[in-house]
């Protein structure tokens, strides 16, 4: 899968120097980032590692970082004493589905969407998600998986071109978990978009990441490209290198396990 | 087995056999609903209330029978006299009321909107919910005489103080996931509002309304009773001078049945637009 050279010129995303510090303690220390256009990358770090601040700044939704500017319509504005070149449609899907307890599932997802065929739209990421039938329903009548899925259609109505995902299977069960993850893989081939995905699974991120970037100490530690075919069983004996390095990067060793 | 031994360590008078079957859990939640029983209650009290007169047991100059306070009632009502007051009194109420729910949702949209709104206000509104209505009663005759307007004045404070109290506590009581969830989706300042913002304060408002109804209610009884010359207060406070007991009583029932008929129509409506909560209390 050799991506176009046009996508590898022209990243999506191109972050210089953003910090970002809580009373005194700092997180997010110089961070250099580019993502190219169109691809998926995850981010790993423990938790409390700063990686879900690096995506709340990308998503322009820190209000704290210095030089915020109008959230997601510049394309270059400086953040946290940096620079951060983003697409102009950016989605986020956060860890809870996030979805209006008083609005159907329908509109739901319609929620922002502009346009006369917004509802069509709406209807058809819906039948992309696997919810077609559903549009009708409460938030509280889906069970969480189901709550996840509409909040990845309401991203998809927003046609992004940059998906911000913030650990979005962190509170689904196993197996659940392992069906949306063949969902987010199919959702991403078809759309393209560039996927930023934080995580702390190690293995989500090596059967979903065509790159995985490991935070440390507010500094990207190990940038590690995943070079083998989708789908990717999780059985992969080949993927057990890059688990060891990545477990290595995150500080677990052999007598930790 | 550790849950076997936790089991009869809890309950240590339980028999050694009951151990090893599945222990149902004790149920804490109250139930299955059964069909109209908030009339269980007011039915049993009028059965109670028959019985005791049809056996002579009460005395009918403090408590006449319900048959007596039936005929009065229709008497009253056939003369004339009861409709006119219970219209004079229903359009104080629903005067007042109104006012008290415009003044409360607007001071309330602008309180929990807006920071400057809210600094003037906020403050306001909790000094003057310190301050007793009833006790406005004096000041009020002086300011505004003895008419309409100063009974439809205390009834709309009566009912404006809860429902700014609760709709604005529900306003600025929004979820912030959800103010980032609108921040990401791009909604207007508008929409916001309106979309998520609105729908999301409408449970405290409706906490709100059942409140200021019932408050309506309440201060209607006290002015009437004081500074009147009609209405159904003013009818039991006159049958009051005359030892009428039955006519104190229709004007309680009267009372009762409107305030269980408004209480009602809050309870519907709010069951119609609120109705995506019944998949959490179903």
């Amino acid at each position: 899968m050799a991506p176009h050279t046009e996508q590898l010129t022209r990243p999506a995303v191109q972050l210089r120097g953003l910090t970002r510090s809580f009373d005194g303690r700092t997180v997010l220390d110089g961070i250099d980032l580019d993502l190219p256009a169109g691809q998926l990358t995850a981010l790993l770090g423990h938790s409390g590692s700063g990686k879900s601040t690096l995506l709340r700044a990308i998503a322009g939704l820190d209000h704290g970082v210095t030089g915020w500017g109008s959230p997601l319509l510049e394309r270059s504005r400086e953040l946290g004493g940096g620079q951060l070149t983003a697409p102009e449609r950016v989605s986020v899907v956060f860890q809870d589905s996030r979805l209006l307890p008083w609005r159907r599932v329908l509109d739901n997802v319609l929620l922002g969407a502009e346009g006369k065929d917004a509802g069509r739209r709406g209807r058809a990421a819906l039948e992309e998600v696997g919810l077609k039938g559903r549009e009708r329903a409460w938030p509280g009548e889906l069970s969480g998986g189901e709550a996840q899925r509409a909040a990845l259609a309401r991203s998809l109505v927003q046609q992004p071109e940059l998906l911000l995902a913030d650990e979005p299977f962190g509170a689904l069960d196993a197996l659940t978990r392992i069906r949306m993850h063949g969902l987010l893989r199919e959702l991403w081939e078809r759309h393209r978009p560039s996927v930023l995905l934080v995580t702390h699974d190690v293995d989500e991120a090596i059967v979903l990441a065509d790159r995985v970037l490991v935070l440390d100490q507010g500094r990207i530690g190990l940038d590690l490209a995943i070079d083998r075919p989708h789908p990717r069983s999780y059985r992969d004996p080949l993927l057990g290198e890059y688990r060891e390095r990545l477990l290595a990067a995150l500080g677990v060793t052999e007598d930790h396990r | 087995m550790t849950a076997t031994t936790h089991t009869t360590a809890a309950a240590p008078l339980a028999p050694v056999e009951e151990a090893h079957q599945v222990r149902r859990r004790r149920r804490l939640a109250p139930g299955r609903r059964l069909p109209a029983t908030r009339l269980v209650g007011p039915v049993v009290v009028l059965v109670l209330w028959i019985a005791a007169s049809a056996a002579g047991l009460l005395d009918p100059g403090a408590i006449p029978a319900p048959w007596t306070v039936l005929e009065t009632g229709t008497r009253l009502w056939t003369d004339g006299t009861l409709p006119d007051d219970i219209l004079t009194s229903l359009q104080r109420a629903a005067s007042g009321f109104v006012i008290g729910l415009t003044v409360g949702i607007l001071l309330a949209l602008v309180s929990g909107l807006t920071r400057t709104g809210e600094a003037l206000i906020d403050g306001t509104v909790n000094l003057n919910r310190a301050i007793p209505t009833l006790g406005l009663i004096p000041l009020f005759i002086l300011w505004l005489g003895i008419g309409e307007t100063f009974k439809i004045a205390i009834i709309a404070i009566v009912v404006y103080i809860p429902i700014y109290l609760n709709t604005h506590a529900a306003l600025s009581g929004i979820d912030s996931r959800f103010v980032e969830l609108a921040e990401v989706q791009g909604l207007s300042k508008l929409r916001f509002i309106r979309e998520v913002v609105i729908p999301g304060a409408l449970p405290g408002f409706f906490v709100g309304l059942r409140l200021g109804v019932t408050g309506s209610w309440l201060g209607l009884v006290v002015l009437e009773q004081i500074n009147a010359t009609s209405g159904l207060g003013y009818m039991m406070f006159q049958a009051q001078n005359y030892g009428q007991t039955d006519v104190i009583l229709v004007g309680l029932v009267v009372y009762g049945v409107f305030g269980l008929i408004s209480d009602s129509a809050v309870r519907i409506i709010e069951r119609r637009v609120l109705s995506w909560r019944r998949t959490l209390s179903s």
